[in-house]
């Protein structure tokens, strides 16, 4: 049934000629440099300016047709000659190229005889594929290829941490969305037009959907050859028959939230001679992907080539494969580059989303408000695939009890398969769900023994020493006590708001209108866990350029819009005291970064691009030492210039040098499967939340109208970056606690669209006043602590607090809708 | 489709009927620096000038643009090779820009919003921006970037 008869005769095997951008200043520093880097994958056949000039190429063999490309590079090659070390906040290197519109995402990739692929998705989350008729598809004028699971030609399925996703659905469908077949036109509107053509016969089955209830023992199995619990983890920590004077329980729901990066996914897939494939692609992690991709093409993944093309926002939707082995695919079967670009609704189907969850807990306390245990059961809802639900469970276990010093403990957190959307990683990543429970209980706790919700937190705040309920010391600075009396010490907002809530809708000149203040504290871990092992490549080259030192930095680290491009030139200026320093494209032609995730690409490459200076360091007073010049500055001083303009020739004249290091962070340990004891976590990383709210509550509606924010973050390595990441992040769990939810009903998602699944606006967004601490971590680069996940954990149940001391309303469950307001 | 675009005439062939100006501009023209982030008026990221109107480029049918002014945020810019102008300073400075993809469609609306406005205040900056999404800075840096470029600071 996939034997197609093409419109028209295949397009030449592409062997498309690239051009790789270089930069505007001194171009021809940028040339040198870059054509001493490492090739990449593509055959680099010109070099242009800037990527939003189509060059015109000249490809090797007359015989093919001319090729035009223009890719992403540009974005990740960038030349950095503003100052700054680290410490500092210069301006970002993309700054200019993104602020003039000149900066090419993966959905501004663009290929001379380019094909657009699309999609055919399920329209049930359970059934089973019956038949699949192409031909209307395939006579479409324009349409090159239209291809089925069958044409997958090698394994047929992925994942990230269980290859359990078909790239195509073969005879079962386990979600709405799910990707039946793929076609590739010259036109997206041709290819969609295909798509919709394709006659697909289905035995529509009653999804499940209840995740309690797809744990009972008679539940349908999503997956047939395996139980509907993807993972259990236990956490047993103290006397599990603890019993306490004052109890309070609760059970609270958590909404899925979608990460909703503005840039839709998207990409381009071009043919190569070898019989391999050219990659650029807008990701979290390019050597993962190529792993996947290569396993589903069937071929070796030096064959299977990724660049990274500009990334418009991720929050960890693009840790999963979405269009990537599609596009391969396309451009493999048609010889042809193909672009794939998902528009907006298709993209809430093409990524995977948080967790729902339901979480029930009992804390129980002295009189004082001592915890003396904490139990409670959390169940995520991984969909219908894998992902990274796994380690997701783990966090909520391992973290699910706070920042709180507990002797007792029985946690249990549970992942499973249902037919919802899948659901894997997104910013906060387990710790958020569980937060917004047992800061909610931490508050019934307050009130339960007479004490300021601040008090009880202080008076249970987890400090260095204390122990995590896996039994993990907390070593280094855990200022949980000092972050919560910094946003308490706030002065308070003033009385009036901007806006009243309801905006501009003149929805109420104040009457009914009720302000509140609500705090909350949030606890994270920082880079992979449970004994991954991880690491970070960085490749770091410096040579004479016009007389003068230059470096080149060479990694596969992700630029997803947090400023790592900025941060690895700040760390080579610290190091080396170069002033030029070039990011080279995100390629895998250089070892893995690992992800631009769990907030550690700071830590894992901005330690790995440290390490290769500090290499480069050695090497360079070696060279001195032969030449019988000893360096000026010792290798341990970085507060002046490492080396003179002399000793830079001196040392570099004889030939670049240039320094590749793997960097790991200390080794951490599994989970015991039947306690949760373990050192699973390198790092934790803290931030407090209070947060004043205005509601209307009549008609229910809420305004934010101040938020102060306190985080540890080690060191401010470009303080600028810290605060963005801490406003955006708050955003984030704002947007959680008021509004943003994928409804799903009976596994049909009800809302993708901007119209429907709603997103803060700079309406909604208030003032934010923060405090950031600089407490270094023994262990890490600098002292730095992760950023980029904390300020999102705490910073919803702080807004649903403040609805609370509003309004009394319970408010069990985000986002908060207006009814849960003034049905109170 | 024959249309004025940063001031060059210039005309697209063999335009689908469905297609969008945003999509003219972008897979035609080759100025993708107008955006794509959903495509149905709600994010802004697409925003253009229509003879002197910020519009949603999305949402504006090819054909309705023929014979008519459009400024895209390539045309804001002075090309490639000049310097900022002052909107785009503030935006860097203020570090207003993360990922970038909203940035285009800001940059012409804040554009618009000073030359309608030179001094707004915050609640006019937030109303004048309520329709442009930013998924990545919470809106505080933004703020700043509009009342640097608003002081003439930047």
């Amino acid at each position: 049934m996939t034997t197609i008869p093409f419109t028209e005769p295949l397009g030449t095997a592409g062997s498309c000629a690239f051009s790789v951008a270089g930069t505007t200043e001194n171009a021809q520093d940028i040339e040198s440099l870059a054509g001493a880097a490492p090739a990449g994958p593509a055959r680099i056949a010109d070099r242009v300016r800037r990527s939003g000039q189509v060059a015109q190429v000249r490809p090797a063999d007359a015989t093919r047709p001319t090729a035009q490309v223009r890719v992403g590079a540009r974005p990740t090659g960038l030349d950095v000659r503003v100052g700054g070390g680290v410490g500092s906040s210069p301006q970002r290197p993309d700054g200019r190229l993104k602020v003039s519109g000149e900066f090419a995402f993966s959905s501004d990739l663009w290929a001379d005889d380019m094909l657009w692929g699309a999609t055919l998705r399920s329209p049930y989350p359970r059934a089973k594929l019956t038949g699949l008729d192409l031909t209307a598809a395939v006579a479409l004028p324009g349409v090159y290829a239209v291809l089925t699971a069958q044409d997958v030609p090698g394994r047929r399925v992925y994942g990230l941490e269980h290859a359990d996703q078909p790239v195509l659905a073969g005879t079962e469908i386990r979600y709405q969305g799910e990707p039946i077949a793929i076609v590739a036109a010259d036109h997206p509107e041709t290819a969609r037009r295909a798509a919709s053509l394709i006659k697909a016969d289905y035995e529509v089955l009653a999804p499940v959907t209840d995740p309690d209830a797809a744990l009972l023992p008679g539940s349908d199995r999503v997956h047939a050859d395996r139980p509907n619990l993807l993972r259990h983890v236990p956490i047993r920590k103290g006397d599990p028959a603890a019993t306490a004077p004052v109890v309070v329980t609760g059970e609270y729901q958590v909404g899925m939230q979608d990460q909703a990066f503005l840039g839709p996914e998207s990409g381009l897939a071009v043919p190569a001679e070898d019989g391999g494939v050219d990659l650029y692609i807008a990701t979290q992690w390019l050597h993962v992907d190529q792993q996947q991709v290569a396993a589903c093409l069937g071929l070796p993944q030096e064959k299977v080539r990724l660049t990274l093309a500009g990334v418009g926002g991720a929050f960890g939707a693009r840790e999963d494969l979405s269009m990537q082995v599609h596009a391969c695919l396309l451009a493999l079967r048609t010889g042809r580059p193909v672009k794939m670009v998902y528009g907006r609704e298709e993209s809430f189907f093409g990524h995977v989303h948080r967790h729902p969850a339901r979480l029930r807990y009992e804390h129980g306390a002295d009189r004082d408000g001592r915890l003396v245990y904490v139990k409670a059961s959390i169940v995520l809802d991984g969909g219908a695939y894998a992902s990274s639900t796994g380690a997701v469970v783990a966090n909520a276990a391992t973290l699910g009890i706070g920042p709180y010093d507990v002797p007792n403990v029985v946690m249990d957190a549970y992942g499973l398969y249902t037919n919802n959307p899948p659901c894997g990683a997104m910013r906060g990543f387990g710790a958020v769900q569980a937060c917004f429970a047992y800061e909610s209980q931490m508050d019934r706790l307050a009130a339960a023994v007479g004490l300021d919700p601040v008090e009880v937190r202080l008076r249970n705040a987890l400090t260095t020493g204390d122990r995590m309920p896996t039994g993990q010391l907390v070593e280094g600075p855990a200022p949980v006590a000092e972050l919560l009396r910094l946003v308490r010490e706030r002065p308070q907002a003033p009385a009036g708001a901007d806006f009243p809530p309801g905006g501009t809708a003149n929805t109420t000149r104040g009457e009914g209108v009720v302000r509140g203040v609500g705090y909350a504290i949030g606890i994270k871990n920082v880079c992979f866990s449970e004994g991954f092992d991880d690491f970070a490549t960085a490749r770091v080259r410096l040579e004479l350029v016009g007389g003068r030192p230059a470096a080149l930095v060479h990694t596969a680290a992700a630029e997803v819009g947090q400023g790592l491009v900025t941060v690895q030139a700040q760390i080579v200026r610290t190091e080396l005291g170069v002033e030029q320093v070039t990011i080279a494209p995100a390629d895998t032609s250089v070892g893995s970064a690992g992800s631009s995730s769990a907030s550690r690409q700071t830590y894992m490459t901005g330690g790995a691009v440290r390490a290769a200076c500090l290499a480069l360091r050695a090497r360079l007073a070696a060279r001195l030492t032969a030449l019988g010049r000893a360096p000026s500055t010792s290798d341990n001083d970085k507060k002046g210039p490492f080396l003179s303009a002399e000793e830079w020739v001196g040392a570099l004249e004889a030939g670049a040098l240039e320094e590749t290091v793997e960097w790991r962070h200390r080794p951490t340990h599994a989970l015991d499967p039947e306690t949760g004891q373990g050192d699973a976590h390198v790092q934790y990383a803290f931030a407090a939340h209070r947060a004043t709210v205005d509601v209307d509550v009549e008609l229910g509606l809420v305004k934010v109208v101040e938020i102060a924010t306190a985080q540890d973050v080690g060191k401010a390595v470009n303080p600028q970056a810290v605060a963005g990441q801490i406003q955006g992040g708050t955003a984030q769990g704002l947007g959680l606690a008021l509004m943003e939810e994928i409804q799903v009903v009976d596994g049909m998602v009800r809302n993708p669209s901007f119209t429907d699944y709603l997103l803060p606006t700079i309406m909604d967004m208030p003032p934010m006043r923060l405090d950031v601490l600089e407490l270094a971590d023994p262990h890490s680069p600098y002292g730095l602590r992760g950023v980029g996940e904390p300020p999102t954990i705490s910073s919803t149940p702080a807004v649903v607090a403040a609805i609370r001391a509003a309004t009394g309303a319970a408010l069990t469950r985000v986002p908060v809708r207006p009814e849960h307001i003034v049905g109170a | 489709m024959t249309c004025t675009v940063n001031g060059v005439p210039r005309t697209a062939d063999d335009v689908w009927e469905g297609e969008s100006l945003l999509y003219v501009l972008r897979e035609r023209l080759g100025l993708p620096g107008s955006k794509n982030a959903c495509e149905q008026g709600e994010c802004g990221s697409c925003t253009v000038y229509l003879d002197g109107t910020a519009v949603c480029s999305c949402l504006v049918a090819a054909g309705q643009a023929v014979g008519r002014e459009v400024v895209t945020v390539e045309g804001l810019s002075g090309g490639p090779d000049a310097e900022p102008g002052p909107v785009q300073r503030a935006f860097l400075a203020a570090g207003a820009v993360q990922c970038g993809f909203c940035t285009p469609g800001l940059i012409v609306a804040v554009d618009d919003l000073l030359s309608r406005n030179p001094h707004p205040t915050d609640p006019q900056i937030r109303e004048a921006l309520a329709g442009n999404l930013c998924r990545c800075t919470g809106y505080e840096k933004i703020m700043e970037a509009v009342r640097l470029a608003a002081g003439g600071q930047a």
